[in-house]
């Protein structure tokens, strides 16, 4: 490891459901049957934020969650069925002071302007802490629930099919997010003057259209909503190959990738580096983070033991795009400081069974990782911006 | 002969962007900061009012070409609002204005069907239309949408949604832990609707809300607006607050409902008013005039005009007489983004009309505007205000009012110190909340109860 002092350790924890194990439900700790309660998603993103995470994720889709990629599945022995993610993470924007509230959100089938409005107003409610996990669909019977566009179904992710249809998604992608975010920047943050004098609420010099002219869409603005709190709401996006660490490297502030060893990381972390550059953004902070399914217990083998009795109810191992821990809490800790030397900036948590796995992050593996001193012992900023070291970025459209 | 008494609906609309809000007053706070939406909000829960109203625009007003400077601009996102209102509020309904042109009917079905979830039950749509192009011009739908298939589309998304909400029945989540069954049903959502405006099929992935589906208001004074309230909605809001319009308005839509097999209360008439408290009736005439003459600035009066001329007027001086040249007829509307202008369907009337009361008044045009705008609905003490209210709703010209105070987020304080608690020794208003959800304080039926699979009281 290198001897240079590293940068403090960021952690996020993704919520879905009971949990990333598609079993997880049938754990005792699960609470099925309250999954589309407000109190539970409460109970959740409070627990994160007692373990100072830097923010949750709350996943999201257009269609009942599927075993399979590219179709649904009439499978009834999994969780399915979700409510809306930006719904749930504004539900819960009054409840916590602290941590960051990252929804997903799917562009292929929405209005930039609405998801616009309704990330900053996120971060008007919640006080700057609002960001924006964005995703793609690909998913035939997904376009099929909207009608306005046909997905061809392809076989699998990394045919030359597969590879056009979804590269045109990530494009279309890309230019969502660059509606989006040039509406965050179409008010200037000092447009509302509230002159009693000249009798104006607004200096309309600092509202500007945007006129964004694309392939997919064309958006006049400016947004109806006010620059929010943090100017620009935080973007991610989660990244497996080329395409996506493009839009990465282009338009995200963190990306999530799912390497499955230190070498992979470093390859992972190469290219979406070399990516920014050719995008012109080599000098702009862009958090990389490896995500992680955790199953965690402190005493040795519990967790592969869970994990075996899951795999057994689930009818098989789970087939995770991401590396699946199995340990200790410090077995956790060595791993996520080893990993870092590749050039990650933190670490998104898919914790295994939330009920358990939740609690095992914020009350072990956080205490284990600040006796390290490679993590807060306190919130030290207000927004999610300020805990994640990323400056709040001046307004494109200021003179 | 005695009836009983009817009971008053009260709401509370945030004051937004129009010019009846007195932004210029030292009390008045942010529209925008979440603090004034949680004031309103628990103001108006403690007064036991029955729901929240927030209305939608999906572009900034322009007029002349450049953005409308002299009332608010900008307002949150309506669902964001509403979800965290959610966290702060137990019974109060939230209702939200979703436009049904530029949104899809999957989308709006699932963010109805969550808010409801995380509201427990008291989640309302008031369904609107938009054809224009100018907001179009902010999403890939565009313009497209033809004027006259407004309310057909509008028609078809409604029942489009409601045919979403109703593909999960309540009962398909088992999550028995120990036989290992979610779902009792795998086809659980499952829907296929094939129209002149939507053609899709698939699962909705929402599980079916405590009140089943949001409660549908809708807004409206037209023909077809009338008539799509009546097939479909549970209140319809109104502009109508004089005795006498507020009347033939209240039987007019109430006579249209047999047509659609229901009965007049399961349509409630909301007209939205607004009101000036003082300590007599005397001192609230004295602050209603000046508070009047605080939304209607020399400048908003001009622009108020140009909604009739159609021409920039910005030469004219507002404490001067009415312009003497003649409305622009045809061609785009100078002012673009307001639902106002369509008010004024014969410009060169109007003008005639209004140069002839001016005449007559000796008004500038200034005087002119304040007195034939918005004025205030209910103006007096709290004695007079709840008399008048109680009237109002006695004599079948309303179910009750969707209340637009001037401040923000202040405004309602006083209303739900003083009115309300007249309005319930007088035994016309609730002292507490019928129930959990949004129908209880409506005193609308559940929408399965005619598949006798809900209980009232929880």
């Amino acid at each position: 490891m290198s001897s240079a002092p590293l940068a403090p350790l960021h952690l996020a924890v993704a919520l879905d459901g009971t949990g990333w194990h598609p079993a997880s439900w049938r754990e005792p700790a699960a609470r099925p049957q309250e999954l589309f309660t407000a109190g539970y998603w409460a109970g959740l993103v409070t627990e994160a934020e007692r373990g100072l995470l830097d923010f949750v994720t709350i996943e999201d889709g257009l269609g009942p969650q599927s075993s399979h990629p590219f179709e649904p599945d009439d499978r009834t022995d999994q969780v399915r069925g979700r409510l809306d993610a930006v719904q749930t993470a504004a539900r819960v924007a009054p409840l916590t002071r602290h941590i960051g509230l990252v929804p997903t959100a799917v562009v292929t089938h929405t209005e930039p302007f609405h998801l616009s409005k309704a990330i900053a107003t996120l971060d008007h409610v919640s006080n700057g802490r609002a960001g924006l996990r964005v995703r793609i669909t690909a998913r035939p019977d997904e376009a099929a629930h909207f009608g306005r566009r046909t997905i061809p179904r392809v076989g699998a992710y990394d045919s030359p099919a597969a590879r056009e249809v979804v590269g045109g998604l990530f494009d279309e992608a890309a230019d969502h997010v660059e509606v989006v975010r040039r509406l965050w920047d179409s008010w200037e943050d000092d447009a509302e003057i509230r002159d009693v004098a000249t009798g104006r609420f607004v200096d309309r010099g600092k509202l500007h259209h945007i006129d964004f002219e694309g392939r997919y869409f064309s958006v006049r603005g400016p947004s109806v909503t006010p620059r929010p709190p943090q100017g620009q709401p935080v973007v991610t996006a989660l990244a497996h190959g080329t395409l996506p660490y493009r839009l990465v490297a282009r338009q995200a502030d963190i990306g999530y990738v799912t390497p499955h060893d230190t070498g992979q990381a470093r390859a992972i972390v190469a290219e979406i580096r070399a990516e920014q550059e050719a995008a012109g953004r080599a000098g702009q902070p862009l958090h990389v983070f490896a995500d992680l399914v955790v199953f965690l217990d402190d005493a040795p083998g519990a967790a592969a033991a869970r994990r075996e009795r899951l795999d057994a109810l689930a009818g098989g191992p789970y087939p995770s795009d991401a590396r699946v821990f199995t340990g200790t809490p410090a077995g956790l800790a060595d791993l996520l400081q080893e990993w870092r030397a590749a050039g990650l900036t933190g670490y998104r948590l898919r914790p295994a069974v939330l009920g358990h796995d939740l609690p095992a992050i914020t009350r072990s593996l956080v205490p284990e990782l600040q006796r390290r001193g490679v993590f807060r012992r306190a919130y030290e900023a207000g927004t999610l911006r300020g805990l994640l070291g990323l400056a709040r970025p001046a307004n494109r459209y200021a003179a | 002969m005695s009836k009983p008494l009817k009971r008053i609906h009260l709401a509370a609309h945030f004051p937004g962007v129009n010019n009846t809000t007195v932004w210029s007053d030292p009390e008045a706070g942010s529209h925008i900061d979440f603090g004034s939406f949680t004031h309103f909000a628990q103001t108006a829960e403690r007064a036991k009012f029955d729901f929240l109203f927030l209305a939608e625009g999906l572009r900034l007003r322009e007029q002349g070409g450049k953005i409308y400077d002299l009332d608010v601009v900008g307002r949150p996102d309506t669902f964001t609002v509403l979800a965290a209102l959610a966290a702060v509020t137990e019974r109060l309904g939230l209702t939200g204005t979703i436009n049904s042109t530029f949104n899809e009917p999957y989308e709006v079905a699932r963010q109805f069907a969550s808010l409801d979830h995380l509201s427990g039950g008291r989640a309302a749509w008031n369904v609107v239309t938009s054809w224009d192009a100018f907001t179009g011009e902010n999403f890939r739908r565009g313009g497209f949408l033809p004027k006259e298939e407004r309310y057909s589309r509008a028609e078809e998304f409604l029942a489009t949604a409601n045919e979403l909400l109703d593909s999960w029945h309540g009962d398909e989540i088992v999550a028995d832990q120990a036989t290992g069954t979610f779902l009792r049903d795998a086809k659980a959502g499952s829907f296929v609707h094939t129209g002149q405006h939507f053609d899709i099929h698939g699962r909705f992935n929402v599980p079916r809300s405590p009140q089943g589906r949001p409660v549908i208001f809708q807004a409206g004074d037209s023909d077809e607006g009338r008539e799509f309230a009546a097939a479909g909605a549970d209140a319809i809001f109104s502009r109508h607050t004089t005795l006498e319009a507020g009347q033939a308005f209240y039987t007019d839509v109430k006579r249209r409902l047999a047509a659609y097999g229901r009965r007049p209360e399961e349509l409630l008439v909301l007209p939205a008013a607004t009101f000036v408290l003082g300590d007599t009736d005397a001192e609230a005439e004295e602050l209603a005039r000046e508070v009047r003459r605080r939304q209607v600035s020399g400048a908003t009066a001009l622009k108020h005009l140009e909604f009739v001329w159609n021409r920039d007027l910005s030469s004219y001086d507002p404490e001067g007489p009415l312009p003497g040249i003649d409305p622009y007829v045809g061609g785009p509307h100078i002012a673009e983004g307001r639902a106002q202008v369509r008010m004024y369907r014969d410009p060169l009337a109007t003008a005639r009309e209004w140069r002839e009361l001016a005449a007559a008044n000796n008004w500038s045009i200034r005087d002119l505007v304040i007195n034939t705008g918005n004025r205030q609905t209910f103006v007096g003490s709290p004695t007079t205000v709840a008399r008048d209210i109680d009237h109002f709703v006695q004599s079948d010209a309303s179910d009750g009012f969707i209340l637009v105070p001037h401040i923000t987020p202040g405004g309602l304080d006083a209303f739900a110190d003083k009115v309300v608690p007249l309005l319930q020794e007088q035994g016309v208003f609730r002292s507490e909340y019928e129930g959990p959800t949004l129908r209880h304080q409506l005193g609308l039926a559940h929408p399965d109860d005619a598949r006798g699979e809900w209980q009232a009281a929880s």
